[in-house]
C-alpha cells in the first residue's frame, strides 16, 4: 500500500520549546486515522505541519510523493471553528465555493454555485446556502466547512477537532460524511479528536501523541490502558476515573 | 448649484475627493474587518512626523511623509507577525514616537503654524496638480489590486491560516497592503487632514458593514459611500465655508446613521 504522508525525524520548535520531538510515521493511502493525545501534546502542530503552515526545524515531510512541498490542491482542511472571524460578512455558499478556487470569491459563477449546492446537498444542508455564516450554529458551520472540503475532491482530509462544541446528532452526521469520503472515495483521513469512542469505532489507526509518537497502530492497541497511561502520564487519576468512558 | 466645480481649485479638490473617497473606503473594508481601526490613527500620526520633518527641511512635506509612513506601517506588520506583541501595541508605540518627533521638528522651525494647520485639518485650497498625479497613480494601482489581490486579502481577513493552507502568500501580501494603506493616508491628508483621516478610512466601511451580507457587497457599498461623502462634503464645505475634511466626515457620519437604522430593519 502506498503512503499518503511520510514524516521522517520531524522536530518542531516554538521559540525554545519543543512541540514535536523527532516524529517519524508513514500514513497509508486511503486509511482513516485519529490523532489522540493530551492538551499541548502537539496534535494541532502536527496537522499544521502536514499543511505546511509550520516549518519543522529538522526532518523531512513527503505528502503524496512531494518531498518538502505541500500540494495544497489535494488537501482538504477543516479547522477548529474558533480560528476564523465570526463577524465576517459571508454567505454559507460563498465559503463552500471558496474551496473550488482555493481563494475567496467576490462573485460566484453559475457553475460554481451549482457545484456548491451539490456539495451542500450531499450533507443535507442545501437549505443553509444563503444563510449568513454568523447566524449558523457550531454544527451547521462544521457542515459548511465539510461541504467546502467535499467540493474540492481531496486526496487527504485533515480535521482539527471537528466535533468540538456540537451536539451528538450533528457529530454523528459529520462522522458519517467523513466515513463515506474515506470508504467510497478512498480519501486518507487524519482527524484530531478527544473522543476515544469515535477513534475506537471509526478509525483503522490511532496516532497517540505526546510530543513524541507513543503509538501508531490499530485502536485496540493504541488506545489500550498501557499506551494511554504513557501518553497521559500526568492525567493518571483522570484516566482511572474515566476508565471505560468515551471522553477525557 | 454645481457651478463651484467650474472653479479650477474646486475641480482639483473634486477629482482628489472622488479618488481618495474611492481608495480610502476600499482599503477601509480590510482595516475595519480586521479590527485594525487604530491603524489609521497610528499611520496618520506617523505621517505627521514625516510632514513636520519635511517642513523643517523646507522640502515638499509629503515626499518625506510617504517613506516615513511606509516604514512605520511595515514595522507594525513585522512586529505583529514576528513577535508576541499585538498590533495595537505596535501602533501605539509608533503613534507616540511619531507625534513626539513631529512636535520637536515643528518647535525647531519658526513660522510653521499655517502649513501645519492645513495638514492637521485639511484644506481643499492646498490640493495642487502634482497631488492629483500622485492620487491618480495610487487610484490606478488600487483598481489593479481589486482584480489581483482583493480575493486573497478577503480570504486572509476571513481566516489567515486557512488562506495560508491554500498556498496564499499572506505575509508579503499584508506588507503590500499596508504600504498601499500608508500611501492612501498620506495622499488623503491634504483634503481630509491628519486629525480625521482615520475616520475617513473607517466610517464608509463600517456603514457598509451594517447593510451588507457579503464581503464583496461591503466593499462595493463602502466605495460608493466614500465617493458620495467626499463629493457632497466638498460641496457643502465650500458653501458653509468650513474645513473640507470635517465636513466630509460629518456627511459620512450621516450615511453611517442611515445605515445603522436600515441595518436594524433588515
Amino acid at each position: 500500500m502506498k503512503n499518503s504522508i511520510i514524516l521522517k525525524n520531524i522536530t518542531v520548535q516554538h521559540n525554545a520549546k519543543i512541540a514535536l520531538d523527532d516524529i517519524s510515521v508513514s500514513i497509508p493511502e486511503g486509511t482513516f486515522n485519529a490523532c489522540v493525545g493530551p492538551n499541548g501534546s502537539g496534535k494541532t502542530t502536527l496537522i499544521k505541519t502536514f499543511l505546511g503552515l509550520i516549518k519543522p526545524s529538522s526532518g523531512t515531510i513527503e505528502v503524496l510523493g512531494n518531498l518538502n512541498s505541500i500540494p495544497s490542491e489535494f488537501i482538504g482542511y477543516v479547522p477548529q471553528i474558533k480560528s476564523h472571524d465570526l463577524t465576517f460578512p459571508a454567505l454559507a455558499i460563498e465559503l463552500v465555493a471558496s474551496g473550488l478556487r482555493r481563494n475567496w470569491i467576490g462573485r460566484i459563477h453559475k457553475d460554481e454555485k451549482s457545484e456548491a449546492l451539490k456539495a451542500l446537498d450531499k450533507i443535507n444542508s442545501a437549505h443553509l446556502a444563503n444563510k449568513q455564516l454568523s447566524s449558523l450554529s457550531g454544527g451547521e458551520l462544521q457542515k459548511i466547512f465539510l461541504a467546502r472540503v467535499i467540493i474540492r475532491k481531496p486526496k487527504i482530509l485533515l480535521l482539527d477537532e471537528p466535533a468540538t462544541g456540537i451536539d451528538m446528532v450533528c457529530e454523528s452526521n459529520i462522522n458519517e460524511v467523513i466515513l463515506n469520503m474515506n470508504k467510497n472515495e478512498g480519501v486518507t483521513v487524519i482527524m484530531v479528536t478527544h473522543d476515544w469512542e469515535v477513534a475506537k469505532h471509526h478509525t483503522q489507526s490511532v496516532l497517540l501523541l505526546n510530543k513524541k509518537i507513543v503509538c501508531y497502530g490499530p485502536p485496540e492497541i493504541a488506545l489500550s490502558e498501557e499506551m494511554l497511561s504513557q501518553a497521559y502520564a500526568h492525567y493518571g487519576h483522570i484516566l482511572h476515573k474515566h476508565e471505560g468512558a468515551a471522553h477525557v | 448649484m454645481f457651478e463651484i466645480f467650474a472653479i479650477p481649485f474646486m475641480q482639483r479638490a473634486l477629482i482628489a475627493g472622488v479618488l481618495i473617497g474611492f481608495i480610502g473606503s476600499y482599503y477601509g473594508v480590510f482595516v475595519v474587518q480586521r479590527k485594525m481601526s487604530f491603524l489609521g490613527d497610528g499611520l496618520a500620526h506617523a505621517a505627521f512626523g514625516g510632514i513636520a520633518l519635511g517642513i523643517l527641511l523646507d522640502t515638499e512635506p509629503l515626499l518625506i511623509a510617504i517613506p516615513f509612513t511606509i516604514l512605520v506601517s511595515v514595522g507594525i506588520v513585522i512586529l505583529k507577525n514576528r513577535t508576541k506583541l499585538e498590533s495595537d501595541t505596535a501602533i501605539g508605540i509608533s503613534f507616540a514616537v511619531s507625534v513626539a518627533l513631529g512636535i520637536i521638528f515643528l518647535s525647531i522651525k519658526k513660522g510653521y503654524s499655517s502649513d501645519a494647520m492645513n495638514y492637521l485639518f485639511g484644506s481643499i485650497l492646498s490640493v495642487f496638480p502634482n497631488d492629483l498625479y500622485i492620487v491618480s497613480g495610487l487610484s490606478i494601482f488600487t483598481i489593479i489590486t481589486f482584480f489581483t489581490h482583493w480575493n486573497s486579502w478577503a480570504y486572509a481577513t476571513f481566516d489567515s491560516e486557512l488562506a495560508r493552507s491554500d498556498g496564499q502568500k499572506i505575509f508579503s501580501r499584508d506588507i503590500y497592503q499596508s504600504i498601499l494603506i500608508s500611501l492612501t493616508i498620506v495622499v488623503s491628508i491634504k483634503v481630509v487632514g491628519i486629525v480625521l483621516i482615520a475616520s475617513f478610512l473607517i466610517i464608509p466601511a463600517a456603514a457598509a458593514r451594517l447593510v451588507s451580507s457579503t464581503f464583496y457587497g461591503m466593499t462595493v457599498k463602502s466605495i460608493i459611500f466614500g465617493i458620495l461623502s467626499a463629493v457632497s462634503g466638498l460641496w457643502l464645505s465650500y458653501y458653509l465655508d468650513v474645513p473640507s475634511g470635517a465636513t466630509i466626515i460629518l456627511v459620512q457620519a450621516l450615511i453611517f446613521t442611515i445605515c445603522a437604522v436600515a441595518g436594524r430593519q433588515r
